[in-house]
């Protein structure tokens, strides 16, 4: 019979143990970690960027992915954002009772697989078990160093700068989406750690000013909050936002706007206009980089807006999401 | 026509006041996500409709979704903007919080494998909707007599184009001019709105969902403004019969009823009920006409016909915003209120 996840797996005993030892030690391996002691102590740096998530995504495995490798990306995407490098990550296992104990070591597999390709160490974790139907939910935190000359933040965003994205809007929403509702497509999740890229746009010198991962909420829901945040404002242009045939018809479909669709491996960034090009080449150098380009322009028209130039010749304001968008996304 | 072309002969056109209404709330949603207010003449005015589904149901039908919810054994299920219209007191997701169950489905037919999981529990579907949805729901009926599904139940709000088109003529909604809409002209056939166009004189434009396609539509109706006939700038989809198939299906499980809109009343001949024979799976859809505003300051009703822009609404952008809706047209996307606060 398929070995499940009971209460007992949580009660802290010898069941707890064995569950620890048998599948999230022997993934995450490491000298910090197999001290098993009640924290970690790790070496430290001038300047740390720390950040925290919770992964619910139902269901937990998807076309292109998992709630395991989504939970390192989402984590180490965070802390790239602000210019750091990635070092790392401790993660709060949530398990429903019932849950395969098979399908908990596919999840954790894949979380290792995926810190090692993000470079991070996971050096803390824990275990608990609650009764429901199966699933399980995971908690990080992530830590990572910023070196001393990088100030990647909302506030360095200034007129005449240029608006870069990474790929293809929408992927990870309309994958999770699909598979939800049965719709046979071939859209897969893109879910990835973007080091590479980012650790590309440092590499070409380029002067970053502020970069956003595009997550829940989508492009737009990012780019409204930046031109608030940075009292511009930002202009799009809809011929020149990436989204794939198969994402666009998805949408058509299903009366979506891939503008506010979730990518779990796709960022903006903002560059000065000078070194657009450049970034541009950078990106796409890099792996998981390879469909960027320039989607609009930061100007100083009226702060705190973003506008679209719509294919047909209008211009279109956009908001922040409005109401819930798709639940349970990441 | 190219399109340089058409944004010329929209933004310079410079004869009488014309107001046009766009029927449909795709189309509502089409013209603010391609910017089109903003590319025509100020002499061209874009009027929403009645043409949104959830915006035109009344408080009663929500009302009697709340119960249903809160009912021991039974399960609403329903599409997503629904969960949000206010009712008279509560909305469906209000209910939620407090115990009621409702799902969220992207399609009906999703409801059959609900009822065939869980045979004790009742699933009701909120069949809101105009004869492009229709179809769907006898669809769904045919699987559920052929599957033998005992638990499933439609509580009906669906409405009809074309004589909501002519109640708004009779009272008072000055039009030059109607966006026909092309999803529902797919199933009717585009001739459904031949009579209406002869009776008031006025141009009928039947289009499609297409920045572009909309911009030519409008086009039409500013060349041949005044002239009573329907065109069709929508064939790769539209024809003149339209989807007889869909038509027979949707006249085997329903039949034309009067029906309730949001602000508006009772309006003859403009719903269709399940048919007697069917009625059994009906969750009891007869008689919700009760039309209670959660906020009297709402002006739903004056929107929905096109004697009001949402802006003049004094309770628009303040109090009304898309968190926190006070009329239907506040809710979906396809609102008229919800199109105008997001192309603030």
């Amino acid at each position: 019979m398929e070995e499940r996840i009971t209460m007992v797996h949580g009660s802290g005993g010898a069941a707890t143990s064995e569950l620890i030892d048998a599948i999230f030690a022997k993934e995450f391996a490491s000298d910090t970690l197999d001290k098993m002691e009640d924290s970690a102590v790790v070496e430290g740096a001038g300047r740390i960027a720390v950040t925290t998530d919770s992964f619910v995504v139902t269901p937990v495995t998807f076309p292109g992915g998992d709630i395991g490798r989504l939970c390192i990306c989402g984590t180490v995407n965070d802390l790239l954002m602000r210019g750091a490098k990635p070092k790392y990550i401790t993660c709060g296992f949530i398990l429903q009772e019932g849950l395969e104990v098979s399908k908990l070591k596919e999840i954790v597999h894949s979380m290792a697989e995926c810190a090692k390709e993000a470079g991070v160490e996971i050096v803390a974790g824990d275990t608990k078990v609650v009764s429901g139907n199966g699933e399980l939910f995971i908690n990080t935190a992530g830590v990572g160093f910023v070196p001393k000359d990088r100030e990647v933040s909302a506030e360095r965003v200034c007129v005449t700068d240029t608006v870069i994205v990474s790929g293809n809007l929408g992927d990870h929403h309309a994958a999770i989406l699909g598979t939800r509702m049965g719709i046979a497509n071939h859209i897969q999740s893109d879910n990835a750690p973007l080091g590479e890229i980012v650790d590309a746009l440092f590499q070409a010198q380029i002067d970053v000013h502020a970069m956003r991962d595009i997550t829940r909420g989508g492009l737009a829901t990012v780019l409204k909050e930046l031109a608030k945040a940075s009292h511009t404002t930002i202009e799009l242009e809809e011929e020149k936002l990436p989204v794939t045939p198969q994402v666009k018809d998805f949408c058509g479909l299903l009366g979506l706007d891939p503008l506010y669709m979730g990518n779990e491996g796709k960022l903006v960034a903002i560059v000065p206009a000078s070194q657009a090009e450049e970034a541009v080449l950078a990106i796409k150098s890099a792996k998981y980089g390879q469909d960027a380009c320039i989607a609009g322009y930061v100007t100083d028209k009226e702060p705190g807006k973003l506008y679209l130039k719509t294919r047909i010749g209008g211009l279109r304001n956009l908001e922040v999401l409005q109401g819930e968008g798709l639940p349970r996304i990441c | 026509m190219k399109l340089e072309k058409m944004r010329e002969l929209l933004q310079n056109y410079d004869g009488p006041d014309l107001h046009l209404m766009e029927v449909c709330g795709s189309h509502t949603a089409a013209i603010s996500k391609n910017g089109i207010r903003g590319m025509l003449s100020p002499k061209i005015h874009l009027i929403s409709g009645p043409g949104c589904p959830v915006c035109v149901t009344p408080t009663a039908y929500v009302d009697k979704l709340a119960v249903l919810a809160l009912t021991p054994n039974t399960c609403v299920v329903t599409f997503g903007d629904m969960l949000r219209v206010p009712g008279s007191r509560y909305s469906l997701s209000e209910v939620q919080g407090m115990g009621g169950r409702a799902v969220m489905v992207y399609s009906p037919m999703d409801i059959l494998t609900l009822a065939q999981k869980e045979p004790d529990t009742t699933f009701v579907f909120a069949a809101v909707g105009f004869e492009t949805t229709t179809p769907v729901y006898a669809l769904l009926l045919e699987e559920v007599i052929e599957k033998k599904i005992e638990n499933m139940k439609l509580l009906t709000a669906l409405k009809t184009m074309p004589g909501v088109i002519g109640y708004l003529c009779e009272n008072g909604a000055s039009m030059q001019g109607f966006l026909a809409p092309g999803h529902v002209a797919a199933v009717t056939g585009s001739k459904i709105f031949q009579p209406l166009a002869e009776k008031y004189q006025i141009p009928f434009a039947v289009s499609g969902f297409e920045g572009e396609e909309i911009l030519r539509a409008l086009c039409g109706l500013v060349e041949n403004r005044e002239k009573g006939e329907v065109f069709n700038y929508y064939p790769s989809v539209v024809s003149e019969e339209g989807n007889t198939k869909a038509q027979k299906l949707v006249r085997k499980y329903f039949t034309k009823s009067d029906a309730a809109w949001r602000g508006m009343g009772i309006i003859p001949k403009t719903g269709m009920k399940l048919r007697a024979e069917y009625e059994k799976y009906d969750a009891g859809s007869l008689y919700l006409n009760e039309d209670n505003k959660r906020n009297k300051a709402c002006c739903c009703e004056k929107i929905l016909m096109g004697k009001m822009q949402p802006k003049e609404c004094p309770l628009f952008g303040t109090i009304c915003r898309p968190l926190t809706p006070q009329g239907a047209c506040m809710v979906s996307t396809e609102g008229s209120c919800h199109s105008a606060y997001i192309s603030m």
